[in-house]
């Protein structure tokens, strides 16, 4: 399991490959991302921001990739109970700390192949991704301007698959409306990746407060009945 | 770009820091459901934001092009359940196709 989902996961590591090298980075800084970042999201967020404002978005592409690294952290909370680790271990095991990695462990009954099943997946993910990665950058790096081959429109393709899954409620999806709608509207006001940073935690604001407000009205009903 | 070493190396430092962070943290935060959920809403929120600028915006313009007619081909097959690497594969295909053959920006 640990495996296939380490082929499966590694082999978009060729359209980040790609992306990243359209963007204007060299195979080089592709490759670091892939070793270093090692988190798909972060990875395709700071080449996508620099790939759309140029060096004037290496703040916002930064702020992007940070914020979208949050979840691993979380992750890493989860997982520091299961793994029960020390020193350079831990620092090894907070780099394989990943969406993927986190899933395979927490899908297993027992703590052995919990274990087994955080490593396994961590160490398959890193060594696909990266190889991926390397072909995807060559690749990219011969194929002239990368609207012709349609890359740009690859790279909104590759937000919305990571979107996609986690699209299944109805307040993630209010959350993704509001999102789109205020990043449109600061897209004219706003230096060059800064809508993203802003439009993101707004729309979560929005949606926390509103059930807030909700949740109140609904004890208030409760209580005068 | 030379200049972009420096998003590179600021940008992993940055992204690796959550990941440690977790790791050092007392074990009791772990089990705080709100700050485990409110990750996933940002998670959302920032990648349904990038998927926008990604579709419509050139500069600081709002545009409707060939992005928009391959980033519709894409959720059909998400929601059809096709793979990651099928559907952008396609999604630029289809970009590709739509500017050779009928001339769309």
């Amino acid at each position: 399991m640990s495996i296939g989902v380490g082929l499966a996961t590694g082999l978009y590591g060729i359209s980040f490959g790609a992306l990243s090298a359209a963007s204007g980075l060299t195979i080089w800084q592709t490759q670091v991302l892939s070793l270093f970042m090692f988190s798909g999201g972060s990875q395709f967020a700071i080449i996508g921001v620099l790939g759309a404002s140029g060096p004037a978005g290496i703040i916002p592409a930064v702020i992007s990739a940070w914020l979208l690294g949050i979840r691993n952290g979380f992750y890493a909370l989860r997982l520091n109970s299961v793994l029960s680790l020390t020193g350079v271990i831990k620092a090894l095991a907070a780099q394989l700390t990943i969406d993927e990695s986190n899933a395979v462990s927490a899908s297993q009954d027992d703590e052995r192949s919990s274990k087994l099943g955080f490593w396994l997946t961590g160490a398959s993910v890193f060594v696909f991704w990266n190889g991926f990665t390397f072909l995807g950058a060559v690749l990219g790096s011969q194929l002239g301007d990368p609207s012709v081959w349609g890359l740009d429109a690859a790279a909104a393709a590759a937000f919305l698959g990571l979107v996609w899954p986690r699209l299944k409620n109805l307040q993630n999806n209010l959350i993704a409306v509001l999102a789109v709608a205020f990043t449109l509207a600061l897209v004219p006001l706003l230096p060059s990746g800064i809508p993203v940073i802003v439009a993101a935690p707004v729309a979560v604001a929005i949606i926390y407060a509103l059930k807030r407000t909700n949740l109140k009205r609904f004890l208030e009903v409760h209580h005068d009945a | 770009m030379p200049s972009y070493w420096i998003a590179v190396v600021v940008g992993s430092i940055a992204v690796y820091s959550w990941k440690l962070l977790g790791y050092v943290l007392p074990k009791r935060v772990a089990n705080n459901r709100e700050v485990v959920t409110f990750a996933g809403k940002l998670t959302v929120a920032l990648l349904a934001a990038l998927t926008a600028v990604q579709t419509f915006v050139a500069g600081h313009a709002l545009v409707v092009d060939s992005r928009l007619a391959a980033l519709a081909v894409a959720a059909v097959l998400y929601w059809r359940k096709v793979p990651f690497i099928g559907a952008v594969a396609i999604a630029a295909a289809v970009a590709a196709l739509a500017r050779h053959f009928l001339g769309w920006s």
